[in-house]
């Protein structure tokens, strides 16, 4: 569960949401600029709120006292334009959380060897970001965000840089893997596909409100 | 008429750039150069040349990335009083540098009390020649970093933090890997800037063979006691890495870009 009760004012109107994210998909749906991308950042802990607080499974992330750095969330984000570390191969992008938490080269690698193969681009491994296309770069973000098992997934329009065949593919291979997971999956769109195919509940805010 | 102008003007221009410097390179025959280079004040003053430069690039990066991060990243009351402050070492005169040095450094200079305490003298030592070497060079490296810095997109720093790298690692992980080239080229601009300094160094270190006697210091002498043949071998040697110089900081340039 990620609770977030929090506020915080944004160039053009003022976030302020108190919203809870179970285990599993949450759809959080919404035009352009409503806010969507703050409330993840919020849980990431990459903005803090005017005021308010987040917590996920009763652990306080931020309150008036307490402010967690991201890197000791242990929340994975995958970003809309995916932000895969272009000096490094697709391996080491997807071992990168796994090197942060001190997992030996060999055991690391076999590990993101393993999600690659589960997203089924084991045999571009080596490949550094710019030589993959719009569909194997987001497989890659997904796969560096879940290799070292965090605690909460976020993703922010995952499907916004594919085309409208790749978007839909990818959509239907995620579903499962997403479902399975076990953690909360905050999920980010602006498309009403998105939030109708998912299969999930779905929350909706305008203009830094929450209005479903 | 107007392009027979330009190529008058442009072929002039080049011409007066390449023919002193080809000039060094007719002068120094094979024979001259071993005969110079075997000389002790040849083989000192590359060793103090090299010895200093490479200690005031280590200081140059060592204190220089951190202020380039801090340029290119931080808000803080100042930043763009510091930005052209970092910048005017390469407009004031060499020797008006070796003289502000010598205000703080020197026998009563503003440092004078805490050095004499420690019983350290600095003016007219080896470490004055890293120290003026520093001060020239240190802007085109600041100036490069802070640019490269710039260029690193904060998304990969976030990234890097969600994944659970706090930030020492993640600029040792991330930035500084993507800001390399930009790094590199700066400090090979810097590095340079140090081999060819004159005019700090013989105003706040003199021109003691040996102890503070660089490259382009022995030039100048070799010409006072009438030893060409020792200037022009040493010119050479000093133009040849510049030619050196010039071709690296031009390919880690478009690595940058």
């Amino acid at each position: 569960m990620i609770e977030v009760s929090a506020r915080k004012a944004l160039r053009t109107f003022t976030l302020d949401v108190d919203v809870r994210f179970a285990r599993g998909v949450t759809v959080l749906a919404g035009p352009s600029g409503a806010g969507k991308s703050t409330v993840l950042r919020l849980i990431a802990g990459l903005v803090r709120p005017d005021a308010g607080r987040v917590a996920l499974e009763g652990r306080t992330l931020h309150d008036e006292r307490t402010f967690v750095a991201p890197f000791r969330r242990d929340v994975a984000y995958v970003f809309q334009e995916y932000a895969l570390f272009p000096h490094l191969s697709a391996l080491e992008n997807v071992a990168f959380g796994l090197r942060a938490r001190g997992v030996a080269r060999g055991a690391r690698h076999d590990v993101a060897r393993r999600w690659l193969e589960r997203l089924g681009i084991a045999p571009l491994e080596r490949a550094r970001p710019h030589a993959l296309s719009g569909g194997e770069r987001q497989r890659v973000a997904l796969a560096r965000a879940l290799a070292w098992e965090p605690r909460a997934l976020l993703l922010d329009e995952p499907f916004a840089a594919l085309d409208g065949a790749t978007a839909a593919r990818v959509r239907d291979e995620l579903r499962p893997t997403l479902h399975a997971l076990g953690v909360p999956v905050v999920l980010v769109t602006h498309d009403e596909t998105d939030a109708r195919t998912f299969d999930a509940p779905v929350i909706r805010i305008e203009a830094g409100r929450v209005i479903a | 008429m107007i392009r027979a102008a330009i190529a008058a003007a442009s072929s002039l221009l080049v011409l007066f750039i390449a023919l002193p410097l080809a000039a060094l390179y007719l002068h120094a025959s094979p024979a001259r150069l071993a005969a110079a280079f075997a000389s002790p004040a040849a083989v000192a003053a590359l060793r103090i040349s090299l010895e200093t430069t490479a200690a005031s690039l280590a200081l140059t990066i060592a204190f220089g990335t951190p202020l380039a991060y801090a340029l290119a990243r931080g808000a803080f009351a100042g930043r763009t009083a510091i930005d052209a402050l970092v910048d005017l070492p390469i407009v004031v005169p060499p020797a008006v540098a070796g003289l502000a040095l010598l205000f703080v450094f020197g026998r009563y200079g503003l440092a004078a009390p805490a050095l004499d305490a420690l019983h350290v003298r600095v003016a007219f030592t080896t470490a004055a020649v890293v120290l003026a070497q520093l001060f020239v060079g240190t802007p085109f490296y600041v100036r490069a970093a802070r640019a490269g810095f710039a260029s690193v997109d904060r998304l990969y720093e976030e990234a890097s933090a969600t994944l659970g790298l706090g930030p020492l690692r993640t600029f040792a992980a991330i930035t500084v890997p993507l800001a390399l080239p930009a790094l590199a080229g700066g400090a090979v601009l810097a590095w340079a800037r140090a081999l060819g300094e004159f005019g700090a160094t013989i105003m706040f270190a003199g021109n003691l063979q040996g102890v503070t006697q660089t490259l382009p210091l022995a030039v100048y002498l070799g010409l006072e006691n009438g030893d060409i043949d020792l200037a022009a071998a040493l010119a050479v040697l000093l133009v040849t890495i510049a030619i050196a110089v010039v071709a690296a900081a031009r390919a880690l340039e478009r690595r940058a870009a």
